[in-house]
């Protein structure tokens, strides 16, 4: 696909080998503490998201695995009540101070969730649509931006002769690529992945896994999974999140064949969760 | 093996008395059917004969004449063209002021004040407006813009449709955007998307169809409206397409020419109710088709 030249100064990396050490981070997160109103759900939490690597996080439902993730961005942000304390570094920068500007953050750092969510607007407009709060592209340029990022997305060989029509005419899997496509598009460092199979058949689910681990040589990911095969497939490192609590981090491969603490093996063998 | 026991204390079953139940719930049953079956045909019947009367009536004196003469003394043979006109421009006038003020008002509810003490009160106040006579309103914009402007006039009529269409269209945009889910206001944001884009170019456009919806019932609602027309835009048997003299309209004019003794008014109020009858009609069946295609 001619076009997947515009770079994101990263392309050259090389992915990690399975088992190999993890990179430097890109975002570390310390001592972090999250509250909904007067209810703890997050307890000081310490990890980091390594470079251009892929981060798994499992636990049972309620566990703040995907609390963990609205932080990473700031989403909490939306709702009153909801606040944060302790660090989360993006580059030395600690992201929960007052003065970060969210909306500049939230370019460096996107998002998708469990439901695909499209916008109501043509395939090319919701593609568009991020790249335009962000740079100013000529007709050209964002032609050029809309077929990288949905080349990137793995879905362009299936709308590029349907651009103009309207993104909810797509299938549940084809949206949730296009949702891909849309925050690759903006060009961010890191891609924070909500559940974003569990809504999809496994066709589908199957092409996202592929995907992401595809991205990771340009993006660093965080998925939020509730599927442990899909952890040990897609994640170079694996989060375990208990009550709140990060029980355990560690490289893929040893966290599903040597977890250290009890209650991971008690959850990874599925005798909880 | 021994006798079983019945699981309940008290008397074995009768059999008999089971039947005798049987019999009055299906009776019970038969009697609430039958009254709201019968309920419905009362309702039923007198719209078709509302309908009908209006239909035979109004198509008898429904010409080509009725839409390209003016209003004219009894006996000469007139129109209804002005009245035509002047509900046409109070209606637009009164949509174009009472749509984006609703518009804006709803959103603000749905999307900045959710169920703060404010936004209940707004609500509130709203819904009552929703449903206050419509002739309040007449008086209201008459203390308002008439007395101090010195004359009832198109535009005093205009407002006070305006003020009609105000919480009706509050009241289906909040409704619309509540109906969206948070994820996808969610996923504008995660894009870096300010809020005002968030609504303005996401929101307003997910919930479009029924904010439409919502317009074009009010528009359908306030092209019926004679009581607030009465104090505010009289009513004008003259050509006159100004907005600061007296405006006729077709309510008015229905109200005016049926209530009189000469035939061919009469007739043409008839034909007057078949035209708003049959725009209303036109209306919801664009607004429902709009909402059924979402």
């Amino acid at each position: 696909m001619g076009v997947s030249m515009i770079q994101t100064g990263a392309d050259t990396a090389v992915a990690a080998k399975p088992g190999a050490a993890m990179n430097a981070p890109r975002i570390a997160v310390r001592d972090l503490d999250f509250y909904y109103g007067a209810n703890k759900a997050l307890k000081g939490i310490n990890f980091d998201l390594p470079d251009r690597q892929v981060t798994g996080m499992i636990g049972p439902s309620g566990c703040g695995k995907s609390t963990l993730l609205r932080v990473l961005n700031r989403m909490y942000s939306l709702y009153p009540g909801q606040r944060a304390t302790g660090q989360v570094l993006l580059d030395g920068k600690n992201i929960l101070d007052a003065d970060v500007d969210m909306n500049a953050l939230r370019a460096r750092i996107g998002m998708v969730f469990q439901k695909p969510t499209p916008f109501p607007m043509t395939i090319y407009e919701n593609i568009a649509f991020g790249v335009r709060l962000h740079e100013k592209l000529s007709k050209s340029q964002m032609d050029e931006r809309v077929e990288w990022a949905l080349t990137r997305a793995a879905i362009w060989g299936e709308v590029k002769d349907r651009l103009n029509s309207n993104a909810m005419g797509l299938s549940g899997g084809q949206q949730q690529r296009l949702c891909i496509a849309r925050s690759i598009a903006v060009r961010p460092e890191v891609i924070l992945l909500d559940e974003p199979t569990s809504a999809l058949d496994p066709i589908s689910t199957l092409k996202i896994e592929e995907l992401i681990d595809e991205l990771k040589q340009d993006f660093t990911i965080a998925i939020v999974t509730h599927n442990m095969q899909q952890a040990a497939r897609c994640a170079d490192q694996v989060a375990f999140f208990y009550l709140g609590e990060l029980i355990e981090v560690a490289p893929a491969e040893e966290m599903f064949t040597a977890p250290k603490q009890k209650k991971t093996q008690e959850y990874i063998t599925g005798r909880f969760g | 093996m021994s006798a079983t026991l019945h699981p309940a204390s008290g008397p074995a079953k009768d059999m008999r008395v089971a039947a005798a139940l049987g019999r009055r719930r299906r009776a019970t049953s038969h009697l609430v059917k039958f009254a709201c079956y019968g309920a419905t045909a009362v309702g039923l019947l007198l719209l078709l004969s509302i309908l009908g009367t209006l239909f035979w009536n109004g198509f008898a004196a429904l010409n080509l004449r009725v839409f390209t003469d003016m209003t004219r003394p009894p006996g000469s043979e007139g129109g209804l063209l002005n009245p035509i006109i002047g509900s046409l421009i109070q209606t637009g006038i009164g949509t174009a002021i009472g749509t984006p003020i609703g518009l804006l008002v709803g959103t603000y509810l749905a999307e900045y004040a959710k169920n703060s003490p404010l936004a209940n009160a707004v609500r509130f106040v709203s819904d009552i407006l929703l449903s206050a006579p419509s002739i309040l309103i007449g008086l209201f914009v008459y203390q308002i813009l008439v007395v101090p402007f010195g004359g009832f006039s198109g535009w005093a009529g205009s407002v006070a449709l305006a003020i009609i269409v105000i919480p009706i269209v509050v009241r289906t945009t909040e409704d619309m955007l509540r109906l969206l889910p948070d994820t996808l206001r969610e996923a504008v944001i995660g894009l870096g998307a300010p809020k005002w884009k968030m609504i303005t170019l996401v929101c307003w456009r997910a919930a479009a169809s029924g904010i439409v919806t919502g317009v074009l019932l009010a528009v359908a609602r306030v092209a019926g409206e004679t009581a607030p027309l009465l104090f505010t835009s009289l009513g004008n048997l003259n050509w006159s397409l100004s907005l600061s003299a007296p405006m006729s309209s077709l309510p008015i004019t229905i109200f005016a020419y049926a209530g009189s003794p000469y035939q061919d008014w009469i007739a043409l109020a008839w034909a007057g109710a078949l035209i708003i009858t049959l725009g209303v009609l036109g209306l919801n069946i664009v607004a429902r088709s709009l909402l059924r295609r979402k």
